[in-house]
């Protein structure tokens, strides 16, 4: 069934609802780049993946590497919006034993293709699962999402640089800029000047959208699917507030990586339209 | 007259031997003609990958291969494995990705390059990740046969081979090699030598020396370093009642270490280490840095006796 624009504006919201009820539940985790990163997610799982949520380690699947591993929440709550894991799985977050550990791990959720949480490696990892899938003859695709203060990582340049050489068109990167690291804005923390001109420089092919506009999105998926840009890899560089969609988280850096307290959930969820003022 | 040969050619020739299986990758760092991998990249140039001079990338594109049912051979110098250490921690070793890591040029015997290339810490920093089975062979021979159980293995790997030549042991002896079982080239009952790699023949050296002074060593060759064949400690700790190990690494966390953790658990036993003194090398052909770093037959012999008097 075809989604629309307000079907996946819907998606997005519900997992915004999710993603702070799972950091408030844990008292920590990293609300911000998951709520920067949700409404790429949603689009592109629900109307591009190929993925069977019935049987996640189908082989022929795309894979998904969340190489910003620490903003899992906003991966948790997608997987259980496509049914890889139940709503239930959710409140195992950062809970001994949980299927939702604190950064994403392929070993212990499905759906998950990649054992994140150390900055720089997904890349990499994304670029292994391209390169598999082309001597397998496969037409899978490897989508690999980094956020901008991970382009700090030397090792992303050493990926970006072989992923070019060997014109993998299979694999496809979407940035989340949402303009924050963990200690203050990236601006402050390390500036990266032009980074589409990096991007390009290093022979990709490379758009820019607004990461919050699902029409912008999804053209920003389509190009990234477009044959005429399947002669290497390409990047979405998508333009994001850190926290979007809570207004005090918006653009924050205090809550990278922080909790809402029982007042500002409430607020949150007010915000979300999930309860009334 | 003893076969000379080099155990980074075992593993050139082991991967043209895997080379029947369609899964098996190389993944190369602009190393290949000093790994030896070049000889599976000349045959098979479309399953070797490059990955330039980025070794940090080549672990983790191993990893999503081994993801996606490929049994990667990932090699560079020993010495740029280590700059790679956390992406076989959280990429490899974590998930449990059977990416197959080879670090040649180990050791302080790689010689003339001096300290910035001779790799003293690889065996003690890989021994310490969960998953990640460590191997330092003596010969080409048993290189070659350890490197084609890899792909039976299932879980990752870390295999030092050396730059230069040392003797040949194992010629016509290839099946009684096995992943995590050392071998008994030679039984005494004074003492036991335990040593790896290029320290294994200097070791068979050590102990025709102690013999013309009547004093019978056993020498071991301890190929795998982990999983640490206990059984084995266990039995020559009951023949012999003193141990020495012998490697070409820092004595901090290889070999030696390996062999400790399994005494103080089980059997104590008067254990003398040797191996590189927690320092630096420097420039010079390979025997010469043996005797530098005093980890050549005569300090084992010497160390051998310090093991027997402490009985």
């Amino acid at each position: 069934m075809t989604k629309t624009i307000s079907d996946l504006e819907e998606i997005a919201r519900k997992c915004r609802v999710e993603i702070v009820k799972m950091v408030h539940r844990a008292q920590a985790g990293h609300p911000g780049g998951s709520l920067s990163e949700i409404d790429l997610l949603a689009a592109l799982y629900a109307t591009r993946m190929r993925v069977r949520p019935d049987e996640p380690k189908w082989g022929d699947r795309d894979r998904f590497i969340l190489s910003k591993g620490h903003a899992s929440p906003g991966m948790y709550s997608i997987l259980a919006e496509m049914g890889f894991i139940s709503h239930e799985d959710l409140k195992s977050y950062r809970v001994l034993g949980g299927v939702c550990q604190g950064h994403v791990d392929m070993k212990w959720c499905p759906g998950v293709d990649f054992s994140a949480g150390s900055l720089g490696m997904g890349l990499s990892f994304g670029m292994g699962c391209a390169t598999a899938a082309r001597l397998d003859g496969s037409d899978r695709r490897a989508f690999v999402m980094i956020g901008d203060g991970e382009m700090q990582e030397g090792s992303v340049w050493e990926a970006a640089m072989a992923a070019a050489h060997h014109e993998l068109g299979n694999l496809k990167v979407i940035l989340d800029r949402n303009r924050i690291q963990n200690d203050d804005f990236c601006e402050v923390q390390m500036r990266m000047f032009d980074i589409p001109a990096k991007w390009k420089a290093f022979g990709w092919n490379v758009k820019e959208i607004d990461g919050h506009n699902m029409t912008e999105v999804m053209e920003g998926l389509d190009f990234l699917e477009a044959p005429e840009n399947c002669n290497g890899p390409s990047i979405l560089i998508a333009h994001t507030i850190k926290g979007a969609g809570i207004s005090y988280m918006e653009n924050n850096p205090s809550f990278h990586g922080a909790a809402p307290n029982d007042e500002q959930f409430h607020q949150a969820m007010v915000e979300l339209g999930e309860v009334d003022a | 007259m003893t076969r000379m040969a080099a155990t980074r050619d075992g593993y050139g020739q082991a991967l043209l031997d895997l080379a029947g299986n369609e899964k098996v990758v190389v993944l190369e760092a602009d190393l290949g003609k000093s790994t030896k991998s070049l000889h599976f990249r000349k045959a098979y140039p479309d399953r070797t990958i490059s990955c330039g001079i980025g070794e940090q990338n080549m672990l983790l594109v191993g990893a999503g291969m081994a993801a996606s049912g490929y049994i990667p051979f990932a090699s560079t110098f020993a010495i740029f494995t280590e700059r790679a250490f956390e992406q076989m921690r959280n990429g490899v070793a974590r998930p449990n990705l059977a990416v197959h890591l080879c670090g040649s040029h180990g050791g302080t015997h790689t010689g003339t390059d001096g300290s910035s290339a001779q790799s003293i810490e690889d065996l003690a920093i890989f021994r310490t990740l969960p998953n990640v089975v460590v191997m330092h062979p003596c010969d080409d021979v048993s290189t070659r046969v350890l490197t084609m159980q890899l792909p039976a293995l299932g879980s990752p790997s870390y295999m030092r081979t050396a730059r230069n030549k040392t003797p040949v042991l194992y010629d016509g002896r290839e099946d009684e090699i096995q992943i995590g079982k050392g071998i008994v080239l030679k039984e005494g009952n004074d003492v036991a030598i335990v040593a790896c790699g290029v320290l294994v023949s200097e070791s068979l050296k050590a102990a025709e020396s102690l013999k013309s002074e009547g004093i019978h060593a056993t020498v071991v060759d301890m190929h795998t370093l982990k999983p640490i064949d206990g059984e084995l400690i266990d039995t020559i700790v009951t023949q012999c009642g003193a141990l020495v190990t012998a490697e070409d690494h820092n004595v901090i966390g290889g070999l030696g270490s390996a062999v400790a953790e399994h005494l103080v658990a089980n059997t104590l036993a008067p254990l003398e280490m040797v191996g590189v003194p927690d320092r630096f090398g420097e420039s010079g052909q390979a025997d010469e840095m043996l005797e530098v770093m005093q980890i050549s037959a005569h300090y084992i012999a010497l160390a051998a006796k310090k093991a027997i008097s402490r009985k």
